[in-house]
């Protein structure tokens, strides 16, 4: 048994503050929330930044909808990226910002603006020598919203 | 704490070596250093080393090279404020009492490496699949957000490379010595818009030396003491999006609040700065973060000249400044920015940079800065920041 789930190999999120469901559109974005300060933190934390204390935390769902706070083209990528892409950095709606790639659009200038408003999606994005493969999350516009 | 002055001062020419290790490049600077300052290597009582890839024994191998004294050596490693925090250390030294002649070495090897932060494990990086984290796209949204908060254009942060580009003809230490005109830096190859390869400093290999002293005993060494009038390190307070897009703009403010109390002065009494262009965009930023004009008019700011050598628009370039030209803004401050190409064509061996950049103020404040001085130069800053995060500010006064 352990052997066929060795070569079958684990589905894992690629960032901890991304939490997989059953299923693909069952996936979220965790964070955490210190009771002392009350700081709302993306992922998991043992400790706190804000506060100087170890919490307690308390575990919350964030959005899957947010605004682009800001963004970049990337033309000169890493080799196993491809180019262009836009990366950006994306205010979830009620607390939280996280960086991602929005795709589902041309990657231009003129197609971005400052609040655009996008949707998570998660899909898998890469896999190790040992056969785990990796989810990640992504944002794309929301049709209607733009 | 003892006032405390820069007897000697060294920069090789940044570019690339292959044929030399960081320690020879550190020990031809430490040689033009004690040259500078007519000493000899046993006379220097600490060494404080900054230099980030080789993240153990820098200054230990540097002595090898150049004087295996057996004085006791510090080695720093701060991101990209690595030399200027080695320089701080080397600084505290001398105004704590403790000694009362150290150096300060500042190094990096970085060869043809590409983008900073592109390596990692291609299975399990998170680079380009959530977001990005490379320098130059962390750069690009620090300008979007200038951006978006004022309606920055491209064009603006271009003319930052126009000008530095310009600076660095003048500067035969400068890894780069070639003007571009502000068509050929926006149609230069797309790295993380809005920065084109013309808007991104280069790697390369380089080191840096300064020798301080206390205050009384500076003039047995040099007639042109030069004192450190603030010396200041920050580190990044906590903003909302701070694990997410790093914030380079309140710890400068904080280190530069910081440094004009110390020395006594405002933006306004500055003659030069040396401050942090790894992207052009930056230089904008930093404009308003060190208090050089306000918030919001650094785009004016650039296109009015007054950061240009000279403190106005070369006429070969009053046609590409012309249409970003505000002619009813007032400059308050009149602080050359980057007269030596600054890291977009200077140069940015990473550990190197913030002690070459002390050596550019410090050349012009002695007067020996050739075509690229600027006139009667008394007070100069230099800015440095590092990325999660680290910002020193050094005021020097003639």
């Amino acid at each position: 048994m352990a052997e066929a789930t060795a070569t079958q190999g684990e589905v894992r999120p690629l960032v901890p503050h991304l939490t997989l469901g059953e299923t693909r559109d069952q996936d979220y974005l965790n964070g955490s929330v210190c009771k002392k300060c009350g700081t709302k933190y993306v992922g998991p934390r043992l400790f706190c930044g804000v506060c100087s204390s170890d919490g307690p935390f308390e575990t919350i769902r964030l959005a899957n909808t947010g605004t682009v706070h800001v963004w970049t083209i990337i033309h000169q990528a890493t080799p196993y990226v491809q180019a262009p892409y836009i990366a950006a950095v994306v205010d979830l709606d009620g607390g939280g910002s996280v960086n991602t790639n929005i795709v589902g659009i041309e990657p231009k200038p003129e197609n971005m603006k400052f609040g655009m408003r996008v949707k998570m999606f998660t899909e898998k994005v890469s896999e190790d020598r040992e056969g785990n493969s990796y989810i990640a999350y992504r944002f794309t516009p929301i049709e209607g919203e733009n | 704490m003892r006032e405390v002055a820069i007897v000697g001062i060294s920069m090789i020419k940044f570019g690339r070596y292959a044929d030399r290790d960081f320690a020879q490049l550190s020990a031809q600077a430490v040689l033009e250093a004690l040259k500078d300052a007519g000493m000899e290597m046993k006379q220097i009582e600490a060494l404080y080393s900054g230099n980030l890839y080789q993240t153990s024994g820098s200054g230990q191998r540097i002595l090898q090279q150049i004087g295996q004294t057996g004085i006791p050596v510090v080695n720093v490693a701060n991101a990209c404020a690595t030399g200027s925090t080695a320089f701080r250390e080397a600084y505290f030294a001398v105004a704590s009492g403790a000694y009362d002649v150290v150096m300060a070495v500042g190094s990096e090897q970085m060869g043809k490496q590409g983008l900073l932060g592109s390596r990692g494990d291609p299975a399990t990086s998170l680079e380009g699949r959530v977001g990005s984290y490379m320098m130059p796209a962390v750069f690009g949204m620090a300008g979007m957000e200038h951006a978006r908060k004022y309606g920055t254009k491209q064009e603006h942060f271009a003319l930052a490379s126009v000008k530095n580009h310009w600076h660095s003809t003048m500067n035969p230490l400068a890894q780069y010595q070639k003007e571009s005109p502000l068509d050929e830096v926006l149609n230069s190859r797309m790295i993380a818009y809005p920065n084109t390869l013309l808007m991104c400093c280069p790697t390369g290999d380089g080191a840096a030396a300064a020798i301080l002293t206390s205050m009384d005993k500076a003039r047995q060494f040099t007639t042109q003491p030069i004192k450190v009038a603030a010396s200041v390190l920050t580190s990044d307070p906590f903003t909302d999006r701070d694990l997410t897009l790093p914030d380079i703009n309140t710890l400068t403010r904080n280190a530069a609040k910081l440094a004009y109390e110390q020395a006594g002065i405002g933006p306004e009494d500055l003659d030069q700065v040396e401050l942090h262009d790894c992207f052009a965009t930056a230089e904008l930023l930093h404009y308003e973060n060190l208090g050089l004009c306000g918030d919001g008019e650094a785009a004016m700011h650039v296109a009015s000249g007054a950061p240009w050598l000279g403190n106005k628009i070369p006429t070969k370039y009053e046609e590409d400044v012309a249409p970003f030209r505000d002619k009813t803004y007032q400059p308050k401050t009149k602080a050359v920015v980057n007269a030596s190409g600054g890291l977009l064509s200077k140069g940015h061996p990473l550990g190197a940079t913030g002690v070459a950049n002390i050596a550019e103020i410090v050349f012009h404040l002695r007067g020996q800065a050739g075509q690229r001085q600027v006139e009667g130069s008394k007070v100069g800053l230099a800015h440095v920041i590092g990325l999660c995060s680290a910002c020193t500010i050094h005021i020097l006064q003639k």
